[in-house]
Formats: structure tokens, C-alpha cells, sequence
């Protein structure tokens, strides 16, 4: 049986473009069933404004399922709210309590211009994957499975990193606005893999650099970590500035001139 | 086919063979933000050790006013034979003073980057997790503990702000008896029991942060890395807040 949270008040951000001044904007939900989740409790929010003929609040969502990276919102002053290791859509009703005021803010970082409301453009982060976020691959037939050996461990610790599903919320939590954990992870991934080692290095370069472009630096807070609906270590962080490094030294740039 | 992404520094790609315009190896890296994060912690490392020497010398005022004046002497006369007198001592000092200029280059540049990177802050009161008062105030720490070297050095080493040197006769070698006449002053005991705890608050997130910055991460070590932070402060701060509160309570002077 469920229990029923009564008279949620909602201070939710409101802004009507990226240009526009923003404000908090108050609602009232009157009843709410805990098995609710926190996106399901705003669509119920959103019905009720349209039928009063108020414009609907706008957040991104999709799957619902913690998988995506795309569901965000900053909730009571913590990325995905109070839960650790999931994202605002695997957060439910019954985390909070009845007569609670919520307040729920978008991320906020120059590199994420927020469209409208809760939603925000978070293309930066294709702007660093484009920059090195891949290897190359031969075209033709797939490849037998396996085919690479790879110790367990080491896959272990690459999909420890290729689980970061790009939701920003690492962004979004750091006191400065850096996107390290982010970053860290898509070259960690790739650089405890075979497959990634022939670029290993020209990567972390370009990646670290157009990552400068738009946000700010680590001052290992931990922020990130704890913000992280996949619960990312930044160790990631320490791996790509070692990694970075010996890019630097390397100089295979100098290497190609010759 | 990787598509060209271009950043300030020009196109990037991590399989382009573009090549941009070459610059020193140490500007190059210098002018990334990771690359600042390699500076603050070298420079940090550097510092930590002249703060940790600088309090080990310190302890011989325990010993009585010629032990800590004949170490005194003795730092002008390193390497004497090989090198004229207060050479290597100047050497060391300018180093210090590079090392300070880059690691205050590095944060004030860093703090731009963060400042620049979230121009509109949060509307609504943040919750931190896992930062702390140290992590929080590490621009604070550090400048209140520049303020302090600066008073420091017009105490101790200049003798313009020494109880002595306002008479007009501050004898630099008399190390021992210008520390007690300082620390006789309450308010300058307390301020340099506040400065140094500071000093230890910074060195408590600037050590562990060392790790991360220059990438020194292993399974081997890393629950070492807390410990040794808060270690390496306690020692530094202990030591460094027991002279004034000697002085104050007689067992030194």
C-alpha cells in the first residue's frame, strides 16, 4: 500500500528563453502518491497547468530509467537530488515528506545555456568527444568476438568509466563550473582498452584542451563524485592529468614532422 | 572520418594531423588548465618542504638561544668552500620566491577560469556533499597565510614590524632573543598561532589535491593519500603554533 505525501510546495525555475530574466515560481502540489517518481510527480504538475491554461514547465527526460544522461535538474542545491547514484528520474516521492518545500534550479554553467526553464544545451560535452572521444575502426565485416584478449579486471575498471551516461550533473555540481570527471572518464575508458591505445595519447591532448574552451579547472572538491548518478571515481581525473602529461612529453607531434 | 573540432588554440582532433603552430613545450602546457594544476602542485611540493624544514630548524630554539643562532649561521654558510657565503642561501630564496609567483600566477588565472565558467551562480542555496571548509577556502587560507609571510618577514627577517627594530636597533643574528621579544606581543601570538592554522588548513586539501593534480593515483596508495595530508598539516602546525605559545608561556626566553 502506498502512502500519500500531502501539500508539497515547489519553488521551480522559470525562465521564458536564454536571454530572459528568470525567476523562482511557486506551485502547490495538494496530494501525491510516494511510489511517484520526482519526474512523474512534475508531469502531474504540468497537467494540472495546462488545464488551468498556464504554460507547462519545461525539463528534459527520456528513458526514465537512469540510462540516457538526459533527465538533469538540480534539486534542494544537489545534482539529481538527494539520492546518491542515480539520476532525478530514479529519484521517487517517498525520499521526501510531507509540508516539504522543494526548489528546483537548472544547471547552471556558462558551457550549459539553458534553453528554457529546467532544460539545458548541453552541447559542449559533443564538443569534446568529437575533439577525441572515439577510436578508429577498420570498416568491413565485424570482428570475431573476443578476438582481443582483455583481463577481467581491466574491462571492469573501462566500463567503470564507460558507464557515464554525459547527464552533466558532475558539471553541474562543481563549485567551478569544470567538466574533469566527464572528460576523465570518456579517456579513461578508452585508454584502458587495446582498442584505444593508437590514439591514446593525441586524445587526451585534444580532449583536455577543447574542454578548456568551455568550462572551468579541478580543485578536487569531489563534488563531481558525489553528484555522479553512476558514481564515477575521480580517479578518472588523476589518470587523464598522468595521461596528459606524458602526451606532452611524448610530443608525437614532433614525431610526425620529421 | 573525425570531424575538426576547433578550440581557441585552433582545430583539434584527436586523429588529425593538423599541425598547429608550435610553441615551448612548458607554454604549451602552461596554458591549459590541467597544465596550471602541474604548476600549483610543483610549486606546492616545493613549498611544502621549505614550511616542513622551516619548523624543523625552528626546534632548536627548544635547545636555547646559541643553538638557534649558530643555525642561523649555519644556513649562510652552506656549501661555503664551493660557494661564496649566502650564495646557496639566496639561491634557495629565490627559488621560494619563483615558486610563490607561478603557484599565485596559477591560482589567480585558475580562478578567472572558474569564475568565467559559471557567470550566473546558483539562485538557490547549494547543498556540498563532499567539499570542505578547506577544500571551500583554499583562496582565503592562502591569502591571509601571504599576508602573514609578508608581516613575517618584516617581523623576523627585516625587524620593521620587530619591538626591537622600532627602537632602530634590530641585530639580525640575535635570532633567538628577536622570536621572544615578538612573541612577548599577545596580539602577534595569536596572530601567528590563526595564521598557522590556516596554513595547515590549506596544507590539508593542497597535499591530498597534490595527488590528483599530477596524476599520482594508485590502488597501491590511495587511502594513503588523506592520512598523509592531514599528517603532513598536523606536524607543520603543531610545531610552527608551539613557539609562540612557548614564548607566551615562559618555557622559551
Amino acid at each position: 500500500m502506498s502512502n500519500h505525501l500531502k501539500n508539497i510546495t515547489l519553488r521551480i525555475w522559470r525562465q521564458a528563453g536564454p536571454a530572459a530574466k528568470g525567476n523562482f515560481e511557486t506551485h502547490v502540489v495538494d496530494e501525491i502518491t510516494d511510489e511517484a517518481s520526482f519526474l512523474e510527480m512534475l508531469d502531474i504538475l504540468n497537467d494540472k497547468l495546462v488545464t488551468e491554461g498556464k504554460e507547462a514547465v519545461v525539463f528534459d527526460h527520456d528513458c526514465r530509467e537512469g540510462i540516457c544522461g538526459t533527465c538533469s535538474l538540480m534539486i534542494d542545491g544537489q545534482a539529481h537530488g538527494p539520492q546518491r547514484g542515480t539520476a532525478t528520474c530514479q529519484l521517487h516521492m517517498r525520499q521526501f515528506k510531507s509540508n516539504d518545500t522543494i526548489t528546483i534550479e537548472p544547471w547552471r554553467a556558462s558551457a550549459f545555456p539553458i534553453i528554457k526553464d529546467l532544460m539545458v544545451d548541453r552541447s559542449a560535452f559533443d564538443r569534446i568527444i568529437e575533439s577525441g572521444g572515439y577510436i578508429t575502426a577498420d570498416t568491413g565485416g565485424a570482428p570475431d568476438a573476443n578476438l582481443i584478449p582483455i583481463p577481467k579486471v581491466i574491462a571492469d575498471a573501462a566500463m567503470d568509466s564507460a558507464e557515464c551516461i554525459g547527464c552533466g550533473a558532475c558539471v553541474a555540481a562543481c563549485p567551478n563550473g569544470a567538466a574533469n570527471l566527464f572528460t576523465g572518464a570518456k579517456i579513461a575508458h578508452l585508454s584502458r582498452l587495446p582498442q584505444g591505445q593508437a590514439e591514446r595519447y593525441s586524445r587526451v591532448e585534444s580532449m583536455v584542451e577543447t574542454m578548456d574552451d568551455h568550462f572551468g579547472s579541478c580543485t578536487s572538491h569531489g563534488e563531481c563524485e558525489a553528484a555522479c548518478p553512476k558514481e564515477i571515481s575521480i580517479d578518472v581525473i588523476a589518470l587523464m592529468n598522468k595521461d596528459f602529461r606524458k602526451a606532452k612529453f611524448a610530443n608525437r607531434k614532433d614525431l610526425a614532422r620529421k | 572520418m573525425a570531424q575538426v573540432v576547433t578550440s581557441h588554440r585552433g582545430p583539434v582532433t584527436g586523429t588529425a594531423t593538423h599541425q598547429r603552430k608550435k610553441r615551448p613545450f612548458l607554454l604549451d602546457l602552461y596554458s591549459t588548465a590541467v597544465g596550471k594544476k602541474y604548476v600549483m602542485g610543483l610549486t606546492g611540493i616545493a613549498m611544502m618542504g621549505f614550511v616542513l624544514f622551516h619548523m624543523i630548524g625552528n626546534l632548536k630554539m627548544y635547545l636555547g638561544a646559541t643553538h638557534l643562532d649558530e643555525y642561523a649561521e649555519f644556513l649562510k654558510q652552506l656549501l661555503v668552500p664551493i660557494a661564496p657565503e649566502g650564495v646557496v642561501l639566496w639561491l634557495l630564496r629565490g627559488g621560494l620566491i619563483t615558486f610563490l609567483f607561478l603557484h599565485l600566477h596559477a591560482a589567480w588565472s585558475l580562478t578567472r577560469l572558474n569564475r568565467h565558467a559559471r557567470p550566473v551562480k546558483y539562485q538557490s542555496k547549494r547543498d556540498y556533499q563532499i567539499a570542505n571548509f578547506a577544500s571551500r577556502t583554499m583562496r582565503w587560507s592562502g591569502m591571509i597565510v601571504l599576508a602573514f609571510i609578508i608581516w613575517h618577514l618584516s617581523d623576523l627577517t627585516f625587524g620593521v614590524a620587530n619591538t626591537v627594530g622600532t627602537d632602530g636597533v634590530f641585530v639580525k643574528a640575535e635570532v633567538y632573543n628577536n622570536v621572544v621579544r615578538s612573541f612577548q606581543r599577545v596580539p602577534v601570538s595569536i596572530f601567528y598561532v590563526v595564521a598557522n592554522i590556516l596554513l595547515g588548513i590549506h596544507l590539508f586539501h593542497g597535499t591530498w589535491s597534490i595527488f590528483q593534480s599530477l596524476g599520482w593515483n594508485n590502488p597501491r596508495f590511495n587511502n594513503w593519500r588523506r592520512g598523509f595530508a592531514t599528517g603532513f598539516a598536523a606536524i607543520v602546525v603543531l610545531g610552527n603554533v608551539s613557539f609562540p605559545i612557548a614564548v607566551m608561556a615562559g618555557i622559551v626566553g
